[in-house]
């Protein structure tokens, strides 16, 4: 081999491995799309019969998929505005004051983001059980909550550090509660990071899987995530399509959170000219 | 208004406020989620279950439970399948794959970049459950791999049987390579053009570059990587249940499903409990190097 086929192969390999690594990544995601629309889906990846929105016409008009979908997004939501709104008063004294224990505080924070949480849920179950919160959708909510706290804490009080205090200094000198400072002021500065939190502890529920599946038992009360489980186990076998069509609707919050997360990060924070002039 | 002023005012405010403001969510994470690590140690000494004589009673049973879970053969099958998951799909297969896929992209034509890693992400965007029903189609008996094999003449392989470990682990490197991909891909844009490219002048083979270099350069991003990929590994469950049951047999019976099972299959919540406590501990170990590296 002379130098310049090496220069050659060099220059192709890199797109052979990744174009192959991006086939094998594809193939799965591409059954459940071509499924969902298939009138006689199989288990395999093939050709559709005939293209058909039945599956999903199907899917959408059912009334426990309705209310799955709807129990997940009350869940989810309620979830995220409850980070958000505990997370910036949780944030604001440890952005703004001088605290004894702030430093050993936000590494137990920190600390408490990456510990799993598969690890608690038999306590969890069991407490829930003895304080009657077990089967019940806003008892999950609490957990969640509780479960992603520590992350909006740690986010929004980086995200605070970057907003500056001379703004909301002068809305103190107008007659402002600290409250109202941190509502007109400090929060709107903020957006872009309130939304990082928001999208990012909705869209870890909105997958989450292990947690109602052990805190709820009725069927009515199961979020999307349960529902699919349970059509996964109990028509699998034989309605490829449906269940395609309801995977690919479930996953579109997920798929949107994700792209919306992304035009608030790149975005930034253009915060310098508030101050200036 | 002086800055004197202002002080005044921060110091009347401070001194009552912060605690009102840490409160809510302090208590909440006292109840939901500290408490709860707490139970988890004392349930473990405990015979807590749902059914049967000793659901009436709580006894403290010492460590019976830690005697139970090391006679338990059932128990070192878990721990091993939770070892080779762990390392053949997090330390492994994402962080390789993934820093493979950032070093590969580097420098590549923009448009390509995008698709390839649109497709890498998709699959870490997709909720688990769709990962596993996926991923089940893709590796079952009809399903979309036997019908490629088919296709080339080759015989089939009932894999979700035959090498159900495997599955579960590729369902895994397929879900979440994209997060090893995101940090590599920052990190190596981090690395400065310059030494590359000196070394490269000084005669240095692209291997040479790449151990020497490279990889040295982006230690402390493997190690940060290493430890959140094997803890999001490691309470993984929905993905491993929905696809395999932890089965057949127990074969993929990993440390959460096996505790799942424990705890609400035979209704044993204190031995439950005392092996979600082995979890919670290599947990809370990974947990303080985390931290330990971010500081």
């Amino acid at each position: 081999m002379n130098a310049k086929q090496r220069k050659v192969i060099y220059r192709i390999m890199p797109y052979t491995i990744l174009t192959l690594i991006g086939i094998c990544f594809i193939l799965p995601l591409l059954w459940v799309l071509v499924a969902s629309i298939d009138s006689n889906a199989m288990q395999s990846l093939n050709l559709p019969h005939r293209l058909t929105e039945a599956n999903y016409v199907d899917v959408i008009r059912n009334h426990g998929n309705q209310r799955a979908f709807l129990i997940g997004l009350i869940m989810s939501g309620g979830q995220a505005i409850l980070v958000v709104i505990l997370g910036l008063l949780a944030a604001y004294p440890l952005s703004r004051y001088q605290l004894k224990y702030k430093k050993s505080f936000m590494l137990t924070i920190l600390f408490m983001t990456s510990l799993p949480i598969t690890a608690v849920m038999v306590p969890v179950y069991q407490l829930f059980l003895s304080i009657k919160l077990y089967d019940n959708i806003f008892g999950v909510i609490l957990f969640y909550v509780a479960s992603s706290m520590p992350y909006g804490i740690w986010m929004l009080k980086n995200f605070m550090d970057s907003v500056p205090s001379d703004l909301e200094e002068a809305a103190w000198v107008d007659g402002a509660s600290v409250f109202v400072g941190i509502r007109k002021v400090v929060a709107p500065l903020m957006i872009p990071g309130i939304c990082t939190v928001a999208i990012f502890t909705f869209s870890g529920s909105w997958g989450n899987f292990f947690v109602p599946y052990i805190l709820l038992q009725r069927p009515e009360n199961f979020p999307a995530s349960l529902k699919l489980y349970q059509f996964f186990g109990q028509y699998g076998m034989v309605d490829y399509g449906k269940l395609a069509a309801f995977s690919v609707l479930y996953a579109i919050p997920s798929v949107v959170m994700y792209i919306l997360s992304q035009q608030f990060m790149s975005k930034g924070f253009g915060l310098q000219g508030g101050t200036k002039g | 208004m002086s800055s004197l002023a202002v002080n005044a005012l921060h110091k009347k405010r401070k001194s009552y406020t912060w605690f009102y403001f840490l409160f809510p969510s302090i208590a909440i994470m006292l109840v939901f989620f500290i408490y709860p690590i707490l139970l988890t140690f004392f349930y473990s000494f405990t015979n807590l279950a749902l059914t049967g004589e000793s659901a009436k009673e709580l006894k403290f049973i010492g460590l019976d439970n830690y005697i139970h879970m090391f006679k338990d053969p059932a128990v070192k099958v878990s721990i091993w399948n939770t070892l080779i998951f762990l390392f053949g799909s997090a330390v492994i297969g994402q962080q390789v794959l993934g820093f493979i896929i950032a070093l590969l992209m580097k420098h590549k034509k923009r448009a390509f970049r995008r698709v390839i890693g649109t497709i890498v992400l998709a699959g870490w965007v997709t909720p688990e459950i769709v990962c596993a029903l996926c991923l089940y189609s893709f590796f079952g008996d009809e399903g979309t791999l036997n019908s490629i094999l088919a296709f080339l003449g080759i015989q089939e392989v009932t894999w979700l049987y035959t090498v159900p470990m495997l599955t579960i682990i590729l369902a895994n490197i397929w879900h979440g390579t994209a997060f090893s991909m995101l940090v590599f891909q920052a990190a190596l844009d981090d690395v400065p053009s310059e030494i590359e490219e000196a070394a490269v002048v000084d005669g240095a083979s692209r291997w040479q570059v790449l151990s020497r270099i490279i990889i040295p350069y982006i230690k402390d991003t493997i190690t940060t990587n290493m430890m959140l990929v094997t803890l999001q590994t490691l309470g993984v469950f929905g993905l491993i249940y929905a696809m395999t049951g932890g089965g057949p047999g127990n074969s993929t019976t990993t440390l959460p499903i096996f505790m799942y099972n424990q705890a609400f299959v035979n209704y044993q919540l204190g031995y439950g409990t005392a092996i979600s406590l082995l979890l919670l501990v290599i947990g809370i170990v990974l947990s303080l190097f985390y931290v330990r590296s971010m500081k």
